[in-house]
């Protein structure tokens, strides 16, 4: 996979220091679940099923906006708050960046803060499917934009 | 009084019990998804396939030999342990799912027809919807529900109105419930699906690892269950049928040891059971599915059920002492499944939270996403399961990890 932009591998560096902090798994999940309270979410007019993508478990909804710079603008949700903390951390990471940069993120920080397995596609928590979506959406962006 | 003689006896049985899990010692209640292996199950399997793997029923040769007689023992073991009058009763499928697809696919397509209705309950796992919705949408047949109370028992007077209102061709539901535990009355369900003319097939896939069946005592037409749940390896469970209706039963699947003679001018079957099971089967399954049930007898399936009702209820109190908590079926007879919801907590995040804490369970809708709806459960349960090893001590466990995430979410 090609370098990171230097937004995305930034803002990835971000998160792995914020976590740096907790050895604990039940810490890192207190943090995850602050996180999951705290971040700005979906509108609520935009929370419905056009905006769902279907976890086994957990429901997640994402909605991306194309901004005039060409970067894009993510916002989601989820109905389980873990799920939010983490949608959460992506959204951080991906959004309001370059389409190109989107699609082609390499995204380590969920492995460095030990959180990889929630990113597996067998875990029905709606996760891996949300960033492929981010990852479609920037990328037929970044084609129309090319 | 919940007490740990059975499990102090047996959990040495179980190497699977001592491992960690995040650090934390396992504590393992997700056995209504699958139980763990008995050494006696491990080593049984091992045993076949260090010492005398071979193809089974033909083969001149010593090995072929000793393999069939073991393979055909795991069926005899079966078919005691279920009261079945013929062994040959007993088919050997890859587990009750796909007894449930021969049962649709061969009786459903030979008996179904244009109108035709299939009873089952809004209770039911998913396998005992989709492979008859799947034949009554081929023969322009149709699936319909018994309704389910609050409590998780089900509705008598909607299944006896049902059985008046479409005369249904066959009646399907399970023995015991894998979301909310409850225990159907099986024989009177099946009186009285007989006396309106219908066949009928109980899913005993929770049933098996839990209670004492008999067939002939419940009278049904067909009965399906799995290994896996009930100490066996996965892969291997079986259906039961009466032995004349699966005469009649075109085969399913086509293929070798189904066979008597094979030529282009046609075909003819075999016999009882090897009609209906095409292809080398899975050997080392039904081998260790008999050593499975020889450990339940060993045991003894009564001390485990007492074992199990007592569970259920030390773990009723321990969680409903939790602010918040809501146990989802109180049928009065149940086997070992608890189910609970927080209301506005995702159950996700208390599995997920609990498992940090080394314990195992199950959230979600349990394949029963029928039932979660006609509950208004939307996004499931937390499902905490039992099996003869389990401890009151590790259901105390559970409720701390229980509380604690709550806690933490609230």
């Amino acid at each position: 996979m090609a370098e990171n932009h230097p937004l995305i591998e930034a803002r990835q560096q971000e998160v792995i220091a914020d976590f740096a902090v907790f050895d604990d798994w039940m810490d890192k999940y207190e943090h995850l679940i602050e996180l999951g309270k705290d971040i700005p979410t979906i509108d609520g007019a935009r929370k419905t099923d056009d905006h769902l993508i279907k976890g086994c478990q957990s429901r997640v909804w994402l909605a991306a906006d194309s901004a005039a710079d060409g970067h894009v603008h993510f916002t989601a949700d989820s109905d389980a708050i873990i799920t939010k903390g983490l949608v959460g951390l992506m959204v951080q990471v991906l959004s309001d960046a370059p389409a190109k940069a989107i699609a082609e993120a390499n995204l380590h920080f969920l492995d460095a803060i030990g959180l990889h397995q929630h990113l597996s596609p067998t875990r029905s928590n709606g996760l891996a499917s949300m960033v492929q979506q981010m990852r479609l959406y920037a990328a037929a962006l970044a084609a129309r934009q090319a | 009084m919940a007490n740990s003689s059975l499990p102090d006896r047996i959990r040495r049985d179980f190497p699977i019990l001592e491992r960690e899990v995040h650090g934390k010692p396992l504590v393992y209640l997700d056995n209504a998804a699958s139980a763990q292996k008995p050494l006696a199950v491990i080593e049984g399997q091992r045993e076949y396939l260090s010492n005398y793997h071979a193809n089974i029923h033909r083969g001149a040769h010593q090995l072929a030999q000793l393999a069939t007689e073991a393979f055909e023992g795991g069926r005899r073991k079966l078919a005691e342990h279920i009261g079945a009058p013929h062994v040959e009763e007993v088919i050997f499928t890859a587990g009750s799912t796909d007894a449930i697809n021969l049962v649709a696919q061969s009786w459903g397509r030979a008996n179904l027809g244009e109108g035709d209705v299939v009873l089952v309950t809004r209770m039911e796992h998913h396998a005992n919807i989709v492979p008859w919705q799947m034949v009554c949408e081929a023969v322009g047949a149709k699936v319909e529900p018994v309704n389910v109370h609050e409590d998780g028992t089900l509705d008598l007077v909607d299944f006896h109105a049902a059985l008046d209102r479409y005369s249904p061709k066959m009646v399907a539901f399970v023995h015991a419930s894998n979301t909310l535990g409850t225990v159907n009355p099986v024989a009177e369900l099946c009186r009285a699906a007989s006396d309106a003319g219908a066949l009928t097939l109980v899913d005993g896939s929770q049933a098996l690892p839990h209670m004492s069946i008999d067939v002939k005592a419940i009278g049904c037409d067909f009965y399906v269950a799995t290994a896996h749940k009930a100490y066996g390896p996965t892969g291997i469970g079986f259906l039961w049928g009466r032995k004349a209706i699966l005469e009649a039963m075109p085969p399913w699947r086509g293929g070798g040891e189904m066979i008597q003679s094979v030529s282009f001018e046609g075909t003819t079957y075999n016999t009882l059971p090897h009609k209906f099971e095409a292809g080398t089967p899975h050997i080392s399954g039904g081998i260790a599915f008999g050593l499975a049930i020889d450990w339940v007898r060993g045991v003894g399936i009564e001390a485990i059920a007492a074992h199990e009702r007592s569970l259920v209820s030390y773990a009723h109190n321990a969680l409903e002492t939790l602010k918040g908590v809501r146990i989802i079926g109180t049928a009065p007879e149940k086997v070992g499944v608890v189910s609970l919801v927080v209301d506005g907590i995702h159950p996700y995040d208390l599995g997920t939270l609990m498992d940090g804490q080394g314990v195992a369970v199950r959230t979600g809708h349990h394949c029963t996403e029928p039932l979660m709806t006609h509950l208004g459960l939307e996004s499931g349960t937390l499902r905490m399961s039992f099996a003869a090893y389990t401890t009151p001590r590790e259901i105390d466990v559970a409720a701390a990890a229980l509380a604690r995430a709550l806690a933490m979410l609230r």
